[in-house]
């Protein structure tokens, strides 16, 4: 019997989530793994871009920050931060955008900025917007990966730092936002993707052993379920022995880690609550 | 054309209370030596400017040299929380810090019309996000030719920028690589520049993927080996993932901070010769 954790979970749902031959702006974290994993399984030509300017970078191990060596040293091109930004990113070139949040609502949007009802005057100060506003605005796709409680599930964010579907489904065009925004949501109890008339977010895929009750206690909204709710299959022995290949070369934090930048490990809301989440160390079994 | 110096003598002659200062390197190349030199000197009151600002801001803004903070991500890299940066932002301590947030894209493009001598940059961002209201730096412009409504930033023109870079020559050329980031426009937008390097060179062999700066678009070039660490240069150095992780727990507590501070920036020799040929930073 295979046991995994949560993380584990999260991220190969994620890699799955990333087809052969796309180019994807990766964050570090959980993006970076699932990135890297599928790299290593099913999408060996995935072009992997950090937003230190590393286009096609193929690291054999995961780093700890957006601009360890190993990106430059085997990236396909070097690039400033302004020409990633102006000449890559924003003219619609990269397929998906990989970005993690503290805060997430029913239509998508994300805060990585700060908690609590004032903004000069912070409950919690997050590092703030990155590379995600545009990220989430340009990228052909999107794909949010972050813990589900009903504080980073809410009915509306504190703040606005990058937009999902704004304020519904004709939110996108009325801004001028060029990409499709967010087609994934990946939490530690299964998958949302928008509405397709709506935009508004809805259960599609549940992990082994979480009930709808549960996923439905911990959104901060009246929750849509799709009807073709599908369980999410856990992990196989090739995905948990490539993911864990990963993990091992990759420098260990001692405290959990808030977000890198834009696209960022979903242990962000660690930081806006000492109420235990589910964490990675809670072994799940099938 | 730059003068060599020593990078004491450098931030000495270049950096002033009450000025703005862009340190910039992402990820890479950060000038961690000239930034533990400002606080010897014990600047104050400073504007800091910097995309990402992580570990180095953390130390001035605990050290009290900060009064405003323009930046668009702030944390430390694949670790966590900036904790100095947040006891300012939610406890004001050592002092209250004004902050000025944009995105990546927001910053790069700021920097880019200073380097460029122009007023604002354009690019398509910050539409339906909340930052857009918070600063004056940020409003939407009309295109002449297609009426599409775009978003116009204001550039940054710091007094003064400093990077790290892998080499400089006895004539004080500079020359970078590796991920080269946004130093070239920081360094072309702000009013007067220092350059603290690894070595200096007979001659710049030409690298790939390089920046040069030429002598005469450079301030001040001091040599400081080491001088990005934790953080690293290209070809010379490693990363010190171990640092960022530890930087967690020394930052975390005042005291602890402060004992970090007084043992490894205010104890060490003030930027003499003999301290920039350090390997380490103390």
């Amino acid at each position: 019997m295979l046991t995994y954790t949560q993380d584990e979970m999260m991220t190969v749902t994620a890699a799955r989530s990333l087809r052969d031959r796309m180019t994807c702006f990766v964050g570090i974290g959980l993006p970076s793994a699932a990135a890297n994993l599928a790299r290593a399984t099913h999408a060996p030509n995935l072009v992997l871009i950090y937003e230190s300017g590393t286009i096609g970078a193929k690291p054999a191990e995961l780093p700890l920050s957006i601009g360890d060596g190993i990106l430059a040293e085997t990236a396909d091109a070097v690039v400033s931060v302004p020409e990633i930004f102006n000449y890559w990113l924003q003219p619609g070139r990269i397929d998906v955008g990989f970005l993690g949040a503290a805060q997430l609502d029913r239509y998508g949007n994300i805060n990585t900025t700060a908690i609590g009802d004032s903004y000069a005057q912070p409950s919690v100060r997050l590092p703030g917007a990155g590379g995600a506003p545009e990220i989430a605005a340009a990228c052909k796709e999107v794909i949010v990966v972050l813990r589900q409680s009903r504080r980073t599930f809410a009915e509306r964010v504190d703040f606005v730092t990058s937009v999902g579907f704004g304020d519904g489904s004709r939110s996108r065009a009325r801004l001028g936002l060029t990409g499709g925004g967010p087609r994934l949501v990946i939490t530690d109890l299964g998958v949302l993707r928008p509405d397709p008339e709506t935009s508004e977010l809805v259960l599609t895929g549940i992990f082994p052993g979480v009930s709808v009750d549960l996923v439905r206690e911990r959104t901060g909204w009246e929750l849509g379920v799709s009807a073709e709710l599908a369980e999410i299959h856990p992990p196989s022995e090739v995905e948990l022995g490539a993911l864990r290949a990963l993990m091992a070369s990759k420098p260990v934090a001692s405290q959990p880690a808030a977000s890198e930048s834009s696209a960022s490990r979903p242990g962000s809301e660690d930081a806006i609550s000492s109420t235990p989440t589910p964490g990675g160390a809670k072994r799940l079994e099938r | 054309m730059s003068e060599i110096v020593s990078l004491a003598e450098a931030i000495a002659a270049s950096v002033h209370d009450g000025d703005t200062i862009a340190m910039e390197g992402f990820t890479h190349l950060i000038p961690h030596a000239a930034g533990h030199e400002v606080i010897r000197q014990r600047k104050r009151e400073l504007t800091l400017v910097r995309m990402t600002p992580d570990i180095v801001y953390d130390q001035l803004i605990g050290a009290g040299c900060a009064r405003k903070l323009v930046f668009s991500w702030a944390g430390n890299p694949g670790v966590g929380s900036l904790h100095r940066f947040r006891d300012a932002v939610e406890h004001s301590w050592p002092g209250p810090l004004e902050l000025e947030e944009h995105s990546h894209a927001g910053m790069a493009n700021r920097y880019q019309a200073g380097a460029s001598g122009l007023p604002f940059a354009i690019l398509r961002g910050y539409r339906g996000t909340s930052l857009a209201a918070l600063t004056s730096g940020i409003a939407e412009i009309t295109c002449p030719f297609t009426g599409e409504v775009l978003t116009a930033v204001s550039a940054l023109r710091p007094d003064v920028a400093i990077i790290h870079a892998q080499q400089a020559d006895r004539h004080g050329n500079v020359q970078y690589w590796g991920i080269t980031g946004v130093q070239k426009e920081a360094v072309l937008a702000s009013a007067r520049s220092v350059v603290t390097v690894e070595e200096i060179v007979e001659v710049l062999e030409p690298q790939p993927g390089a920046v040069v700066l030429p002598s005469w678009s450079v301030g001040y070039v001091a040599l400081a080996p080491g001088g990005a660490h934790p953080s690293y240069a290209l070809g010379y150095s490693a990363r010190d993932n171990d640092f960022y992780l530890a930087w967690d727990e020394i930052s975390r507590d005042r005291q602890r901070f402060t004992a970090w501070l007084d043992e490894h920036v205010y104890g060490c020799a003030n930027g003499s010769s003999a301290d920039a040929q350090r390997t380490v930073p103390c």
